[in-house]
């Protein structure tokens, strides 16, 4: 696009100036996690490594990361599935009622978390009547997590048109085989990354969780909630956050990568 | 060799090929949504008994004259949609010129580098983000800090409190569907549109925002929405601000009154629906 030197610096200049936002809060995290401080007063009086050392050796916050990291592995694989069926039925087929398939699965994640989460608590109580516990949490993740998944299928399977596999099944190759060799690959990024957002958003889901997870289960973010305002568990928290941003880097560059790749393969 | 004959079978059956692709996934939202959603808009017509604090099937429109009629629950709606609108504005003015420099102007490595910088904050926990509000908002943190000098002070906590913490939340949701569709607009048109005469702000209003128009809304939904809800962060840095989801939140747990929460949830599935049906001609809703 035709734009100016002083056009592209100032566009420039406001993306560096919002990702500076965006980071501060983070990095006043960083600060509190090193800082001899429990209230996160500023500027900090003293840094400190004991919140790292006590972090590491938090039992309640590896227990709830091994449940955290269980229930959203589950979800996703639960939503990858059905949210792949349903972006090749509403992609490849015409059929009654499309639009109200797509409100359907776009509703648990339009309405409000606090909606959804009493909705479900209520539902799995009285009208199912089972005790809440891990399989109620990972019910009612997968149910919200579809749409990631779906709408990166979509976009995608629209994107390759069905040219190759008609030429697939032209030549002889079941519908079975056709997807496996040919819908599957193009698809596969695609489903990556909408299986990354399913799992990010089902390991960070709070409200839905606290209606929706048993007694005795406690995922990170109810972990967090419930040692936040204590004093000494503060920095602690803090360091949680500070190590989980930074791992999450690692998928995020692999997914980025593989998506782009195979988006303008597709496209092409 | 069954899945040739299944193949085989299925093959010239459209019909029973959509069949087989919809079942599971319809079923699952059908069974565990739409069952949960309606049995609870049926709640906010019964009544929880005084005495035993059990909900009781009593059909009675107590509940919900009482959401429409009394001042408190329009203040808040007021309230909590001039929240969730003023978010929405201030993400989406943000998110376009970012996302236009990611997709547009920024070469293909500066470009992965910004994607992963604008989501990596979603990973670190909503939570921690909100508490690190709190911490800059109060009265010992870096805004005051920063702002004492020139005689000013931090808005403290509050709706601004409220507002800033929201639009920190959700930007990255927002930046991310408009930088895709910026990113879907081909570079040829903006050639053709150069090529014709267009200068850089002819073609970005005759050519570009009509196009990304759809990524915009799409962005928007997710603002408005998940402000809509939250009880959270206004529990957080919102001092004795309450928004509808306090509401709720208070009538489910508290107050031990699912109907007048079931009631109170009108509003905003109301108000979703409306967005929703609204904009679902745009095609935003396949840009989520």
């Amino acid at each position: 696009m035709q734009l100016g030197r002083a056009a592209r610096w100032v566009l420039g200049g406001v993306t560096a100036v919002v990702l500076a936002l965006i980071y501060l809060p983070l990095g006043v995290v960083f600060l509190n996690s090193i800082s001899t401080s429990e209230s996160l007063s500023w500027p900090p009086p003293g840094f400190t490594l004991e919140w790292w050392g006590r972090a590491l050796q938090s039992e309640g916050a590896l227990h709830a990361l091994g449940t955290s990291v269980l229930v959203a592995l589950v979800a996703s694989a639960i939503a990858l599935v059905l949210g792949t069926l349903a972006a090749m039925a509403l992609s490849r087929h015409r059929f009654f009622g499309k639009e109200s398939v797509n409100l359907l699965i776009v509703l648990p994640i339009a309405l409000p978390g606090i909606v959804t989460g009493i909705a479900l608590n209520n539902a799995f109580r009285t009208i199912v009547g089972v005790q809440l516990g891990v399989w109620t949490l990972i019910v009612a993740h997968a149910t919200f997590c579809i749409v990631t998944v779906y709408n990166n299928a979509f976009a995608r399977l629209n994107a390759s048109g069905t040219r190759l596999e008609e030429a697939s099944m032209d030549l002889g190759a079941g519908l079975f085989t056709t997807f496996r060799l040919v819908t599957f690959p193009r698809l596969k990024s695609a489903l990556l990354a909408g299986g990354l957002l399913a799992f990010a958003l089902s390991f960070d889901e709070i409200i839905v969780t606290t209606f929706t997870a048993g007694p005795g289960v406690t995922t990170l973010p109810l972990w967090i909630l419930q040692n936040m305002f204590r004093p000494n568990q503060a920095p602690v928290v803090a360091v949680i956050a500070v190590i989980l941003a930074v791992v999450s880097v690692v998928p995020l560059a692999i997914a980025q990568r593989l998506t782009a790749k195979d988006a303008q393969a597709v496209s092409r | 060799m069954t899945t040739h004959r299944v193949s085989a079978f299925l093959a010239p059956r459209r019909r029973l090929r959509l069949a087989g692709l919809l079942t599971a996934p319809v079923l699952w939202l059908g069974l565990v949504y739409v069952v949960a959603l309606s049995a609870l808009l049926v709640t906010a017509f019964w009544t929880v008994d005084e005495l035993t604090g059990q909900v009781q099937i009593e059909w009675t429109t107590e509940n919900v004259v009482e959401v429409v009629t009394e001042a408190l629950y329009r203040t808040v709606t007021l309230r909590t949609l001039g929240i969730a609108a003023l978010v929405t504005v201030i993400d989406v003015l943000i998110a376009v010129p970012v996302a236009f420099f990611m997709a547009k102007v920024a070469g293909p490595r500066l470009r992965h580098l910004l994607v992963i910088a604008v989501l990596a904050p979603l990973w670190a926990s909503y939570l921690v983000k909100v508490y690190s509000w709190r911490a800059l908002l109060s009265s010992d943190g870096i805004i005051e800090w920063v702002l004492s000098p020139f005689g000013l002070h931090t808005p403290g906590y509050g709706i601004i409190g409220v507002v800033l913490a929201l639009s920190y939340l959700w930007l990255p949701y927002v930046i991310m569907p408009i930088y895709a569709g910026f990113d879907r607009v081909p570079d040829r048109l903006l050639e053709a549109s150069a090529d014709l005469g267009g200068r850089g702000w002819r073609t970005l209003t005759a050519v570009v925002l009509p196009m990304i128009r759809p990524a915009i809304i799409a962005g928007s939904i997710f603002a408005f929405s998940l402000s809509l809800g939250d009880y959270i962060t206004t529990g957080i840095v919102g001092g004795t601000t309450q928004m509808l989801g306090n509401l709720v939140y208070t009538n489910v747990g508290a107050a031990n009154n699912l109907p007048l929460a079931a009631a109170i949830s009108l509003i905003p599935i109301g108000i979703i629906l409306v967005y929703l049906a609204a904009v679902r001609r745009t095609g935003a809703l396949r840009s989520l």
